[in-house]
Order: C-alpha cells, then structure tokens, then sequence
C-alpha cells in the first residue's frame, strides 16, 4: 500500500478514557506502516502533549517512580513523532489553541503545535481518509 | 470543492454550560467558516437541541456570575440560518423520548433513522461525534 | 457500493445505545454495501457467548462482518467468542482507513 495521509480527531483528556490507549495503538500502527498521520487534539486532547506531566511511584503496590514507569500521554506522543521520522513519514499534531487556553496546557512537546478548527478541516481535505475518536 | 461531512451528533448537554456552547457545534460551525461542507444529524438525547425555547440562566459561584450561558436551540438555528448547515432530527428518536414536532425550531429537516444508510451515501465523510 | 468500518466501544449491558449502531450496520449491509463491526474496548464484553451475543451472530448471518479487537478481548480474558465473532489486530483499523473507507466510531 503506497503512503497515506490519515486524519485523527481526538477528544479524550489523559487518563480518563479507554479511548485514548486505542488511539495511541492506532496511532502507531498507522506509523508503523509509513504512513503521514495528522491529530487535531481537541478540549481535554489539548493536554494529551502537555509538557509539564509527570510520572509518580505506586505507593499502594510499593513502586517507587522507576519501577511504576507510569505512562505519561506527552512521551507517547514524542515516541510517535520519533517513530514518523524512522519511518520516513510525518505526524502532524495539532493542540486546538482555545482548548489549550482554557486548560492552561501551553507548554507542549516539542514537535506538536498550537492550531485552530481550520487546522482540522485543512487536514480533512488533504487526507486520504479521517476518523473522529469523539468523548462520550 | 470541500469534502461533504455528514456530522452525527449524538453527544447532548455534556460541559455546554462550561463552554457556553456545544463544543461539536461550534467545531462545525467554525470550520464551516474554513471553507467545509458540512451537515448535521441530531440524534439520540442530541434531538432535544432542536426544542424551541430551552436554556436555563448563567449559574453563580459566590460572587462569580455567568453571563452567556448558551441556548442550544439558537445555535442551531444559527447553523441552519447563517452558515448554511443542514440539520436533521432523527424523527423516531424525538418520538422516542416524546416530543411532537410542533415543539421544535423551524426549518430542521425530521429524518426517519431508517434512511440514515442512504443518507451517509451521499457524503465522502462520515463522523460520529 | 461503499465501504465501512463500525468501529463499537460501547457495550450492550452498559447502553441501549448499542442496539442502534447494530441496527446501522444492517441497515448499511443491507442497501448493499460492505460493512465490518469493530468491537473495541468494552465493546468486547458483548462477544463472549452470551443472551446478548445472538445480535452479533445475527449481524454476521446478514453478511456484515463482526470483529473484535485481539487486545480488548485479551485485556477482559475473553477466550470463547460468540458464532460469527472472529479476533482482529488493531491494525484492521489502519487497513480500512488506508483504503478509504468510511469509518465511524461509536
């Protein structure tokens, strides 16, 4: 199959929803496979980049920060753009910047950007195919 | 020519005082702005945006009042009226949870969800918020 | 003729909301296009042998074809899979959009 531009909406704040462990899953298979990958991170999205998360212990099974080795959503999203740039494609990740404002998420990983709605539809036009992962 | 998005909505009252709109909305509404092609089917709880008259007032936190608080019948009204948004209300859903049609704002379309898989023929996307 | 991927996350015994999305599914399969049901997350729960998995097996019988993601299913223990119920890998998800199908998540 010859590379790809996909588009992914996603909704979810981290560590509130399965939804994002899929999206991340699909994701990396999409990169995986080479293909160009844009994220329109929108409302509690916003903050799956933000730079200032923080991994902890697990007190309640004796783990200290090393070995809980908590997920925190901001490498997953630099471990995906690293996997593009090996796989000679590109993510384009986008936080909507009035999501970001009202969440005080403005410090982001580096390689994802601030945008806007019409960074989505911009997307949705340049993209082979879309999928909204939307927040119940 | 944009893509025609046929836009699902089924997602109802989930943080619109927070945000003073539905955020799905208004996303449509702002990237109809960017030059989209969009429509909307209101289904499930969603049909009750399209009751004419609703909208409770900002609420107060001690001394903080809200001033906007958004009336989900306007802003659909406002996609039909002034960014050229169709609407649809899947009709069995407003029987469902028993409102008549006379209820509802003018100028949404009632849709039978019988005719949903012919309708999402007609468009190159399909999201189900 | 289109093509489509259902993609479900929700579960019967939780939301009735199910049963539409089901009834989607036929109704697209049965205006002649080519349709796949992605159970996904606790969407799962719903393809063990149970009284709400002969929806699924029905489903199948009309020609769409009913899937369930290999991780959530081995995330729930599920072993035994309803009739008409077969274990995908993620990566189906990326076959259908690279193939530009419509796809939905519910």
């Amino acid at each position: 199959m010859s590379q790809k531009t996909l588009t992914i909406a996603l909704m979810d704040a981290p560590y509130e929803s399965a939804n994002l462990t899929t999206a991340f899953r699909i994701l990396d298979a999409a990169v995986r496979r080479g293909h160009n990958v844009n994220v329109f991170a929108y409302e509690g999205a916003a903050a799956l980049a933000f730079a200032r998360q923080a991994p902890h212990p697990n007190p309640v099974h004796g783990k200290n920060v090393a070995e809980e080795n908590h997920p925190t959503t901001k490498d997953q999203v630099t471990a995906l753009l690293a996997a593009a740039e090996q796989n000679g494609c590109r993510v384009d990740w986008v936080n909507c910047g009035m999501c970001v404002d009202e969440r005080g998420v403005n410090e982001f990983v580096a390689g994802t950007r601030r945008g806007s709605p019409a960074d989505f539809q911009a997307f949705t036009e340049a993209s082979d195919n879309t999928l909204v992962i939307p927040t119940k | 020519m944009a893509k025609r998005t046929l836009n699902i909505v089924e997602s109802a009252y989930r943080a619109v005082m927070e945000e003073q709109d539905d955020t799905i909305l208004w996303l449509l509404a702002a990237m109809q702005g960017a030059n989209g092609a969009h429509t909307v089917v209101l289904r499930g709880n969603a049909v009750n945006y399209a009751i004419s008259g609703q909208g409770a007032p900002g609420i107060t936190v001690g001394g903080w009042k809200q001033t906007q608080a958004p009336k989900m019948d306007r802003d659909v009204a406002d996609l039909i009226e002034n960014r050229n948004i169709p609407v649809y209300v899947i009709e069995e859903d407003l029987a469902e949870r028993g409102i008549a049609r006379d209820e509802l704002i003018p100028k949404v379309t009632l849709l039978s969800r019988r005719a949903l898989p012919a309708l999402l023929a007609d468009y190159d996307l399909v999201a189900h918020w | 003729m289109d093509q489509y991927l259902l993609i479900e996350s929700r579960d019967p015994f939780e939301s009735n909301d199910v049963a539409y999305y089901f009834e989607l599914a036929k109704g697209l399969r049965e205006a002649g296009n080519e349709v796949s049901l992605l159970l996904i997350q606790n969407g799962v729960l719903a393809a063990r042998p149970s009284s709400r998995s002969r929806a699924l097996s029905t489903l199948a019988e009309s020609g769409v074809r009913v899937l369930a993601d290999e991780f959530s299913l081995s995330e729930r223990g599920i072993k035994k899979l309803a009739e008409g119920v077969i274990a995908a890998p993620i990566d189906i998800v990326v076959d259908h959009l690279e193939a530009g199908h419509k796809t939905l998540w519910h």
